[in-house]
């Protein structure tokens, strides 16, 4: 069932045009992320679902009913705010109660639904402290808090981890996976972390200058990137891209010339022999030491990062272009030495000149 | 070990001292000012205070009896203190009032804020004149202008509101909280500290804009409420200039507008009794001590601090 709808959402300043002509539908329950890089909208999308942003042009829809000219407490949505956003003079308890308050819901309502907030959150010893005597983990959990007690249709969250330390942040993602399993309401969550986009998510939207790129589950994203952005944009280290010539035809695909070793890579659609392309391939996807694949020549070592369960390498290929190899494991590999390096043709992906990735 | 020593004692005093003679050397100018004509004039006038000078004749030494005449046998300061209080609690909350109605209007993205600004700020530069003194009281007056609108308005014959005595400490209340510009400032910039998001998550729990003023704004303006009511507090304890040239320095009528500061000024420099005066002085500094103490005390209750 679809809770949310956009149809050809626009949003401009002036002459700016910051959105243009966004569709999207998403399911009741669903966990959406959208990602992109800064200044892609997607802030600017999620303020105009919520509210806090007019929408110039198209229309949103929350349950079936246009929600355009609602007002942001009407829409049946709760938001966390990336600053958090609390009320610096009010308690824990009044900074989640204060929405209900304002509704004019019974006390004893109110309190029944802090206090269950408290318990899922584990604050319930917090209540009476004042924001600035909480840390950041905790105030993140109340930001939260405020949002559960609403018990809204959709939850929207604008880059929630980002004030965060890196082991909170990985600690409070597990939370946030676990509240939605546990709660079920639907999520749409901003960020321009790709970690929390493919650990959170059902379905990423990957949003570039208020466009969407793609959409898809992660593993969808990862695996069949429409184009060299979204390709570029998810995964770390970032997909290597080398510029490749097409040597000759087969009827399953193509055959590419890339630093002087041919490929034969499978591929649906047509290539002109001689045409210019680029050739994707993850990083954890070519291989060292001529463990199989297709051999791509010597790799000289420029760096290394060893990070104890994988070695990131980064060289150059002999006709100069840089690849990044990501292997499992330690190596006593030194900058200066040499690596023999191969691919495996199923693990590429072939990009035309405009950036497109043509189909395989 | 003599090396650890050495470095532990610093270099020696002498270099030291070069080294911050520089500093005092800026500070001497404003040092000067001070030592001579605020801190000088304060011990000396504590002293007279302890004697019975007048401008002729030596100061004579007659210990406290200054202060037991004030308290106990001296109507025009009982006099003096009601007014100035009087004045004091309505000028204060009208002006930071005004000044704090003023600002949120002008928070609101106005075009051609600046001048707006501007404009209401002016009345604060030109406020405490005497010029402007001297227009309050052709606009109250009996034949004044104010008179003549209600007349063309309403037909209304005003009575002359400086000289009646039921209207004239008013007319100087208003001359006072017109002059909030200076506290206007302040609460812009506080308003402007307010993080937008508190407004933007109070919209969405559904908050009235009027809601979001006494829940949002007042409250974490708290602070800027209580240094400019300090700040006003003081001030008005010691206003001097617009009573002085509405009443001709006399304070009238009958005794009406006899603001603290106006009276001491008479005692010294109509009825030449400075040591009387000096102690008046000295007086209104307990009351200020008093009042601003009980104001830092009362913080704690109402004044939130973000850190």
């Amino acid at each position: 069932m679809t809770t949310l709808a956009l149809k050809q959402v626009q949003k401009r300043y002036g002459a700016v045009e910051v959105i243009r002509g966004v569709d999207l539908q998403i399911g009741s329950g669903e966990f959406v992320v959208f990602v992109g890089p800064s200044g892609c909208g997607k802030s600017t999308l999620l303020r105009m679902i919520a509210g806090l942003e007019p929408i110039s042009g198209g229309e949103l829809a929350i349950g079936g009913a246009r929600m355009n000219e609602k007002a942001a407490s009407e829409r049946g949505i709760a938001m966390v705010f990336q600053s958090y956003a609390l009320y610096p003079h009010m308690s824990v308890y009044k900074n989640m109660s204060f929405g209900l308050e304002t509704m004019r819901m019974p006390k004893p309502e109110i309190d029944k639904r802090v206090r269950k907030a408290a318990e899922i959150l584990q604050i319930t010893p917090l209540l009476e402290r004042k924001p600035k005597q909480l840390s950041g983990g905790q105030r993140q959990r109340v930001a939260i808090g405020r949002a559960i007690v609403r018990d809204p249709k959709i939850f929207l969250f604008d880059e929630p981890l980002s004030n965060l330390d890196a082991e909170l942040r990985v600690q409070t993602r597990v939370e946030i996976a676990k509240l939605h399993a546990d709660i079920g309401a639907t999520m749409i969550y901003v960020t321009h972390d790709q970690v929390e986009a493919m650990t959170l998510a059902d379905r990423i939207v990957v949003l570039r200058a208020g466009r969407i790129e793609q959409q898809g589950s992660p593993l969808e994203i990862y695996n069949k990137p429409v184009n060299r952005f979204v390709a570029g944009f998810i995964g770390s280290p970032k997909m290597n891209f080398l510029d490749v010539s097409v040597v000759g035809r087969r009827d399953d695909g193509v055959v590419i010339g890339l630093a002087g070793a041919d490929v034969a890579v499978p591929l649906v659609e047509r290539a002109k022999i001689g045409a210019t392309l680029g050739l994707g391939v993850r990083p954890e996807h070519i291989r060292a030491n001529g463990a199989g694949g297709t051999h791509l020549g010597t790799l000289t070592i420029t760096h290394i990062e060893h990070l104890g369960g994988q070695t990131i390498v980064y060289g150059r290929l002999p006709d100069k272009q840089a690849l990044i190899v990501a292997m499992e494991g330690q190596t006593l590999l030194n900058t200066g030495e040499t690596l023999s390096v191969s691919i495996a043709p199923e693990h590429c992906h072939l990009f035309d000149a405009d950036g497109r990735r043509l189909a395989d | 070990m003599s090396i650890t020593d050495a470095s532990n004692a610093g270099p020696p005093l002498s270099v030291r001292l070069r080294s911050q003679l520089g500093g005092y050397g800026f500070l001497l100018p404003w040092l000067l000012g001070f030592v001579v004509l605020t801190l000088g004039p304060a011990v000396s006038s504590f002293y007279l205070s302890l004697t019975d000078f007048g401008l002729m004749g030596p100061a004579n030494w007659v210990g406290a009896e200054n202060y037991v005449r004030i308290a106990s046998d001296d109507p025009r300061f009982w006099t003096a203190m009601r007014v100035t209080f009087t004045f004091v609690l309505l000028s204060v909350p009208l002006k930071l009032m005004f000044a704090l109605a003023i600002a949120v209007a002008l928070n609101k993205g106005l075009r051609g804020l600046t001048v707006f600004r501007a404009i209401f700020y002016l009345p604060s530069l030109v406020g405490g004149s005497v010029a402007i003194a001297v227009l309050w009281r052709q606009v109250f007056a009996g034949d004044g202008v104010l008179n003549q609108v209600l007349a063309a308005l309403f037909g209304y014959e005003g009575p002359s509101w400086i000289s009646n005595p039921s209207t004239s400490l008013y007319t100087l209340v208003l001359l006072a909280a017109w002059q909030f510009g200076s506290s206007m400032i302040i609460f812009l910039a506080g308003l402007r500290q307010i993080p937008q998001d508190m407004y933007e998550a109070a919209s969405i729990d559904g908050a009235s804009r009027s809601r979001q003023f006494f829940k949002i704004t007042l409250p974490l303006l708290t602070p800027v409420i209580f240094f400019n009511a300090v700040i006003l507090t003081i001030d008005a304890f010691k206003a001097f200039t617009s009573a002085f040239v509405v009443s001709d320095g006399s304070g009238g009528p009958i005794d009406t507008t006899l603001f603290y500061t106006l009276y001491l000024y008479q005692e010294a420099f109509t009825n030449f009794r400075f040591g009387y005066a000096s102690a008046l002085a000295w007086v209104l500094v307990v009351i200020i001590a008093i009042f601003t103490a009980l104001s830092f005390m009362s913080a704690k209750y109402w004044v939130h601090y973000d850190d």
